[in-house]
């Protein structure tokens, strides 16, 4: 489904992405870990070319989304959920609008096919009743779902998660991974999944990798790297743990 | 001391504030020339044009309503004791109607549509910049410039000589207010001595300078709310830099204009 190779990027002379590799089989779920600014949102956003990549390439489906022109990228866009960090729900739309939108503009649903599958998606979300309300008078759980209700209307066959439980609460954490996994199981989506939670992790994951200072230091499954010996991933995955000297000496 | 080392940390430098000036310059005349590759290319985003030009019309009509009227009236309070001066008070109404038409009408309103609508452009674009509003909608293969951008300068050029005419009008009738303090006439003999004044070469210059400031008042806010950075703060900078730009670029297009009004017909 997708193959990304030697991918750098840099900010400056910052570099974020240094020779990245790795691939996603097709249904495969892949959690990308790593500590904040070590350029996981960098990578999603380069994956749809909303970042250009300084070098290397990135394959979606056999093509070379490098070189695609934007009508052919808008093309393969149309196949992509993405769902934001913050959700990104357009403020000056209703719920119902937001979903509405991608149908509109990308498609040609009837206005009873649309409204159809508005209410099948909120129904998933189990958010219905906020089909006329404003972004604004959502939570921020709420406005997640029905980002991801918005990334999935589309039944995209690739689906970019923007750490999709930050700032949640571990019940609410809980659910929106339940949710992912829900639909990745019935749309049969692939998707990658940017997340410090290791809860949401351990949920979705099929896969895992781990970036550290631009590069990939581990990759495989889940429990491996949990269980690795490598002192970064040790401190990463075992930060709750605290030795007593080391706030002893604060 | 130490507040003369910090104003020296907080000013930027003459170089990267030459450097931003030039930038932004180059980043207008980018925006303006994607706008007019965008506009003939489909979707035309009837519903859109149509939705921001009521929302805009609607935002500044109270203000503008307000300003006409009261330019009008201190224009005329100004100008009557002049021609007084002259023994020339008949010409009141034919005076103040000229530089309503000619300049004021036109001048005031752009300024006061720059002010409510770029800042109001500039803060809404910049705060989906921000929040990753216009990213989703690129990503949703929807193009963010010609929905967002395009719609709001199309709809600000067009919007901006439709209220210049009522706020002419609106003008006039405060200036008969004024007139009517010092002088006992009728409407209908003010009005008649306004048109007898104004003439097609007065009124077609002046309201067709209009498309262009909304123009500019569309390009500015919609650049600077586009392209806003650095969260919060990005988004306040890009509002109230939108004001000053759009109303310094009105006052100077507002000189050329006029300067190639008179080149071309020497008699207006």
């Amino acid at each position: 489904m997708l193959k990304v190779e030697n991918l750098s990027k840099s900010f400056n002379d910052k570099v974020i992405l240094n020779n990245i590799s790795f691939q996603v089989a097709d249904g495969e779920n892949l959690v990308v870990f790593g500590r904040s600014g070590t350029g996981k949102s960098v990578l999603l956003k380069c994956l749809v070319r909303l970042l250009e990549p300084d070098s290397g390439r990135i394959y979606v489906q056999d093509k070379d989304v490098l070189s695609l022109n934007i009508k052919e990228l808008n093309e393969l866009r149309k196949q992509i959920g993405f769902l934001f960090q913050s959700a990104a729900l357009y403020d000056s739309m209703t719920v119902r609008h937001n979903l509405e939108f991608p149908l509109v503009r990308n498609f040609n649903f009837t206005q009873k096919q649309r409204e159809e599958k508005i209410i099948s998606v909120l129904e998933k979300v189990s958010l219905l009743d906020a089909i006329d309300k404003m972004p604004s008078e959502l939570s921020g759980g709420m406005k997640k779902r029905i980002g991801l209700a918005r990334a999935i209307i589309t039944e995209p066959k690739l689906m970019l998660y923007d750490e999709p439980t930050t700032g949640l609460d571990p019940i609410t954490s809980k659910e929106i991974s339940m949710l992912i996994l829900e639909l990745q199981k019935s749309l049969k989506m692939t998707s990658i999944i940017v997340t410090h939670d290791l809860l949401c992790a351990k949920i979705i994951a099929d896969r895992a990798i781990m970036l550290n200072e631009g590069k990939i230091i581990f990759e495989g499954s889940l429990e491996k790297m949990t269980l690795s010996n490598n002192p970064f991933l040790n401190n990463f995955f075992k930060h709750d743990i605290i030795n007593k000297q080391e706030y002893k000496n604060v | 001391m130490s507040r003369k080392k910090l104003s020296y940390t907080i000013q930027p430098s003459l170089e990267k504030r030459l450097n931003d000036f030039f930038v932004m310059i180059a980043g207008l005349w980018t925006f303006s020339i994607e706008f007019f590759k965008n506009i003939f290319i489909p979707p035309y985003e009837i519903y859109e044009i149509r939705k921001h030009m009521y929302e805009l019309g609607l935002k500044t009509f109270p203000i503008v309503s307000v300003t006409g009227f009261i330019i009008g009236l201190v224009v005329a309070m100004q100008t009557q004791p002049v021609l007084a001066r002259f023994g020339a008070e008949s010409n009141l109404p034919g005076s103040v109607g000229i530089s309503i038409v000619r300049e004021l009408g036109p001048v005031i309103t752009a300024l006061i549509f720059a002010g409510r609508v770029s800042s109001g452009i500039g803060a809404e674009l910049g705060s989906m910049r921000v929040t990753e509003q216009i990213d989703a909608m690129e990503v949703g293969a929807v193009n963010p410039f010609k929905f967002l951008v395009v719609t709001r300068i199309f709809a600000c050029t067009f919007i901006l000589p439709i209220l210049t005419v009522y706020v002419i009008f609106i003008s006039l009738l405060g200036a008969y207010i004024a007139v009517l303090l010092v002088q006992n006439m009728t409407f209908e003999f003010y009005i008649g001595s306004v048109l007898k004044s104004v003439e097609y070469g007065d009124a077609i210059p002046g309201i067709l300078k209009t498309f262009v400031f909304g123009f500019i008042v569309g390009v500015v806010g919609s650049y600077k709310g586009y392209t806003a950075t650095n969260g919060t703060e990005g988004v306040g900078k890009a509002s109230t830099t939108a004001v000053v730009v759009s109303s310094l670029l009105i006052l100077i297009f507002d000189m050329i204009l006029v300067k190639i009004t008179l080149w071309l017909w020497p008699t207006f």
